[in-house]
């Protein structure tokens, strides 16, 4: 196929300077960002939220809930952007993608037997499918990190693959769940097997394992889509998720995406949070900024 | 070859104390503190709105754990704090006595400063019955009211003495469940922050209470202001300030309590309702099958 010709050999990934890369990572956190830049910097935050919920627990009153929450984030305050997406798991997509009807937020679902990824690959094709043809956007599923680590690069390769053809429309993330990759080498690797295999986003962890998305895992990702840009001319999507749930924090990704891929990745098609509390965080920034008074939790909606 | 140079004295930083650390102000500001001589004492953090912020949040993550201990257990760390301070006394009071006290001065504030933080270890598990009620009520109900603690507190020790205002503030505070904040006397720092190291190493959880050192006119507004805080207490009479701590206040309605006409030394500094200026009085409404003759009311 034509596909044969352009995929490289994996095993050449580029080997990443652990000390450099989390250097390089740090530096970012040392802009000052201040006023009117911290504004637009936490909108643009806020419009790149994929509002999560993805427990054993969810109810469907849950997802309405948080569906209502994505179009109506702070009403007191006025203008403020919506939150790109709502994440849930294929069961509760239906539910969502009713409560949010024309808002324009996207529904994205987990799938592939989220979050460990241990199933047979039919079942894997048949839980993406369901999930979009209930109405999912877009589809978020996990690579088979058993296999990657025994060095089953093909597998990997073929299952992303496999999936992406079932998505069809939808736009495909793929998470990596870098806190089991152990070495920044791997994650590269694993980032460069998901974009060749047709990836439309990569994306850092699911949030079930510590440590999730870190500054200097998703700037060795970063990396991975600007090399990919740079030899095939497409571009790939970004999403770090889990563990960032500070306005301050969500500024240096931002620091880090502009510095990295450049304005042209700066918007909600190209780069994602997958967060649940971030938004409320932004919000009370916002509002601090707004009113001139630190803020309190207690007077935001929790979902 | 022995050298009869003179040993050069290792001085001591004084720090600000936030969530059970010692950190230096995040603006890396200072001023110098002095006494009536003009000696230069010590270099003493600058503290600024953001430090303040950080020290809210230190003092909400503490409340639900502080406030949900057994009251009995608060005494008991209370009484703690006296211990250590009983075994540090000599370090207080050298400290008191750089800030222009005499020796005698210094050491009658030291002991009251030890017996107050008794006298309240003593409250903590008393003064609920004290002021708890059992209310009669016309329906089948038993209803009873109870103090619980107001939350977060933002407090502006007394400025004009180092130790005494600064205990007798915070003691009656944590006594009754709550977390707190506290700005220390601008002019007098110094024990403040050897006080901090005295809860630091008595087993109080870190951010239960969080020391500040700096301007008041500078810090007043966010100590009013904050959304997060539940009360503010003031022990100045300074009009304006009290009028813009009201002012503020109003925002989230905190409760606003002003000391500006306690005299700490007197037997008058300490009373259990010092504590219930900062409780909150919970009634409860409990169904039961019915009272005295009457048939069952729900």
């Amino acid at each position: 196929m034509i596909l044969t010709k352009t995929i490289p050999d994996f095993s050449l990934s580029p080997h990443v300077d652990q000390v450099g890369i989390e250097e390089r990572a740090s530096r970012f956190t040392k802009r000052s960002i201040k006023n009117e830049t911290k504004l637009n910097g936490l909108m643009l935050a806020l419009n790149m939220i994929d509002l999560t919920t993805l427990e054993g627990k969810d109810t469907e009153g849950k997802v309405k809930q948080l569906c209502y929450k994505a179009q109506h984030l702070h009403d007191s305050y006025p203008g403020l952007p919506t939150v790109a997406a709502i994440c849930v798991y294929p069961s509760m997509v239906k539910t969502a993608k009713t409560a949010l009807g024309n808002s324009g937020i996207k529904v994205a679902s987990v799938a592939t037997a989220f979050p460990s990824g241990q199933a047979p690959r039919d079942i894997k094709i048949r839980d993406t499918k369901y999930a979009v043809q209930n109405g999912a956007d877009e589809v978020d599923m996990v690579i088979s990190r058993g296999k990657f680590l025994e060095g089953e690069y093909n597998f990997v390769f073929d299952e992303i693959a496999a999936i992406k053809e079932a998505c069809g429309e939808a736009r495909l993330k793929v998470i990596l769940e870098t806190g089991e990759l152990v070495t920044y080498d791997k994650v590269r690797k694993a980032s460069d097997i998901a974009m060749y295999a047709g990836a439309d986003f990569i994306k850092t962890s699911t949030g079930k394992i510590s440590p999730a998305a870190t500054m200097p895992v998703t700037l060795v990702m970063l990396e991975a889509i600007r090399d990919f840009y740079y030899k095939t001319g497409k571009k790939i999507a970004m999403k770090p998720a889990g563990g960032i749930s500070k306005s301050k924090l969500a500024l240096h990704y931002l620091v880090m995406l502009n510095e990295t891929l450049g304005e042209g990745w700066m918007n909600n098609e190209w780069f994602r949070f997958g967060a649940s509390s971030l938004a409320n965080d932004i919000l009370m920034q916002l509002m601090k900024l707004r009113t001139g008074v630190y803020q309190s939790p207690n007077y935001f909606s929790i979902d | 070859m022995a050298t009869t140079e003179k040993r050069l004295e290792v001085l001591k930083t004084y720090k600000i104390y936030i969530g059970g650390q010692f950190p230096r102000t995040e603006s890396g500001r200072y001023y110098v503190a002095t006494n009536s001589k003009k000696e230069n004492l010590a270099n003493v953090c600058l503290g600024s709105r953001k430090d303040f912020r950080d020290a809210v949040v230190a003092a909400r993550n503490a409340f639900g754990g502080w406030s949900g201990r057994a009251a009995f257990n608060r005494g008991q760390i209370l009484y703690r704090i006296a211990e250590m301070l009983e075994g540090r006394k000599t370090q207080f009071i050298d400290e008191l006595i750089k800030q222009d006290a005499t020796r005698t001065q210094a050491e009658n504030e030291v002991n009251l400063c030890i017996d107050r933080l008794i006298y309240y270890s003593g409250w903590c598990d008393k003064f609920q019955q004290l002021f708890s009620s059992v209310n009669p009520v016309a329906s089948s109900h038993f209803n009873f009211s109870v103090p619980e603690p107001t939350g977060v507190v933002a407090a502006i020790a007394p400025q004009g003495d180092s130790l005494l205002g600064l205990v007798s503030v915070i003691a009656p505070i944590i006594a009754g469940g709550n977390t707190c904040i506290v700005l220390a006397s601008a002019t007098k720092p110094l024990c403040a922050v050897t006080f901090a190291e005295v809860l630091n190493s008595s087993d109080l959880p870190g951010g239960v209470v969080n020391i500040l050192t700096g301007k008041v006119a500078e810090l007043v507004p966010y100590f009013a202001d904050h959304m997060d805080v539940n009360a503010t207490v003031f022990c100045e009479a300074d009009a304006a300030i009290q009028k813009l701590i009201k002012e503020k206040s109003a925002l989230n309605v905190k409760r606003v309590v002003l000391y500006d006409k306690v005299k700490w030394a007197n037997a008058s500094g300490q009373s259990p309702y010092f504590i219930m200026d900062l409780q909150e009085i919970k009634t409860t409404w409990h169904p039961i099958e019915n009272i005295g003759g009457a048939k069952a009311g729900y």
